[in-house]
């Protein structure tokens, strides 16, 4: 166990827990954007900044990446923590002006558009924190979305820009996009994603569309389950 | 035009001479590159196959460095270097010469295929600005004159000197 300081609070955390956990738990709140339990921490909205205090060392760092450590002084809203919050949330805002999430956060945080960033316009939501392609490839394990290019032509997607052909529809991307940039559209038997078009599966019992057939056709494939079986839906099984 | 499965062969060759390397990647995308003068969408899905890593990962690679075309290229890339020390020694004229003489901008490749344009920045010859670097060659101290010269030697399908 490691004892630390959290906005004046003494904290006892696990080894190897991230400051952001260990905060957590003291029901100290920090807002995040890309850190999701179902991938690999990537760091890469700095929405999470605190400052801490080693020695008579402070440092701005991310906590969602930093491990807790034997006295260690976190100060999660301090002045300087602000500023860099707040100048995050101008330029994500600045990229993304149409994502509701960010709107909200900026509310909450007291954060308006600053002028000296011109706001894009051809980004959609999206911030680039690479979660979606993370899960795609971590969790569902098909690596059916990646980054193109770079620096402010940087985009995500399926590789050609075209339909993916190892997607399967699983909708897994949407569900940790933090900003909702990712549209799916389920309507009746048929899921649009990601430039492709999925049969749904109806429900053998009930007869509600309830999975891309695609989708579990590659779990009967990746677990042995006959496809039969996975042919009903979570609430009838 | 080469043709798909000769693209494949290729390809499978390249990745051979890495024996199967993930590691490799960046290698092998230079040698296809060296093959077809572009990276081949074909090629690319066989390599992405045959070293073991998803096709979405090789894009990314592929398109994360300049270096790299996904489109087919002209014979002859022409590069013209727009960094710094270029820059302040007229790079933008020449620039400006180049695309008047090959009619195409930067990005483009003649419909003859014989030239693509290309700005980069920094050759790492400063010293020589501006410069312009066509296939390997690099051409120093450039001039609107030197632009003719040099352009309508490769018209001709005179070597480069
Ligand atoms: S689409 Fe969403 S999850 Fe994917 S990189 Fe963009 S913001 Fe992140
Ligand atoms: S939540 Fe820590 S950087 Fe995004
Ligand atoms: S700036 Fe052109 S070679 Fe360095």
């Amino acid at each position: 166990m490691v004892n630390l300081i959290i906005d004046g609070k003494n904290v006892t955390a696990q080894k190897d827990t991230m400051v952001l956990e260990a905060a957590r738990s003291a029901g100290v709140n920090i807002p995040t954007l890309c850190a999701h339990e179902a991938i690999s921490r990537s760091g890469s909205c700095r929405l999470c900044v605190v400052e801490v205090k080693k020695g008579n060392r402070t440092r701005i760092v991310t906590s969602c990446l930093y491990p807790v450590e034997e006295g260690l002084i976190v100060d999660t809203r301090s002045e300087r923590v602000q500023n860099v919050r707040r100048l995050v949330l101008e330029l994500l805002l600045a990229r993304c002006p149409k994502s509701e999430v960010l709107q909200k956060l900026a509310a909450d945080l007291g954060v308006d558009p600053h002028p000296r960033f011109v706001p894009d316009t051809d980004k959609g939501k999206c911030i680039l924190c690479r979660s979606c392609v993370r899960v795609c490839e971590e969790v569902v394990g098909v690596s059916a979305i990646g980054m193109s290019s770079r620096g402010s032509h940087k985009t995500v997607g399926p590789p050609f820009k075209e339909a993916s052909s190892v997607c399967i529809g699983c909708g897994a991307c949407v569900y940790v996009c933090p900003t909702g940039h990712i549209v799916m559209q389920s309507t009746g038997d048929k899921r649009k994603i990601w430039r492709r078009t999925f049969k749904m599966q109806a429900c053998e019992k009930c007869g509600k569309y309830f999975a891309p057939v695609d989708q579990l056709k590659f779990i009967s494939k990746k677990t042995g389950t006959p496809y039969k079986e996975l042919a009903v839906c979570t609430e009838c099984r | 035009m080469t043709n798909v499965s000769e693209i494949r062969k290729k390809t499978k060759l390249i990745v051979k001479k890495y024996s199967g390397d993930k590691s490799a990647l960046i290698a092998v995308l230079q040698d296809i590159q060296e093959a077809f003068n572009y990276l081949p969408k074909d090629a690319l899905a066989t390599a992405a196959k045959a070293l073991g890593i998803p096709v979405s990962r090789v894009y990314e690679v592929a398109t994360f460095y300049t270096a790299f075309s996904l489109k087919p290229r002209g014979e002859h890339v022409v590069k013209i270097c727009m960094g710094t020390a270029c820059h302040v020694r007229g790079a933008a004229a020449i620039q400006d010469k180049m695309e008047r003489t090959l009619c195409i901008k930067p990005g483009e490749t003649t419909p003859d295929r014989k030239f693509s344009l290309e700005t980069v920045n920094c050759v790492g010859a400063c010293a020589l600005g501006p410069v312009v670097v066509i296939n390997t060659e690099y051409h120093g101290q450039m001039t609107m004159a030197k632009v003719d010269k040099i352009i309508g030697k490769l018209k001709e399908g005179g070597a480069q000197s």
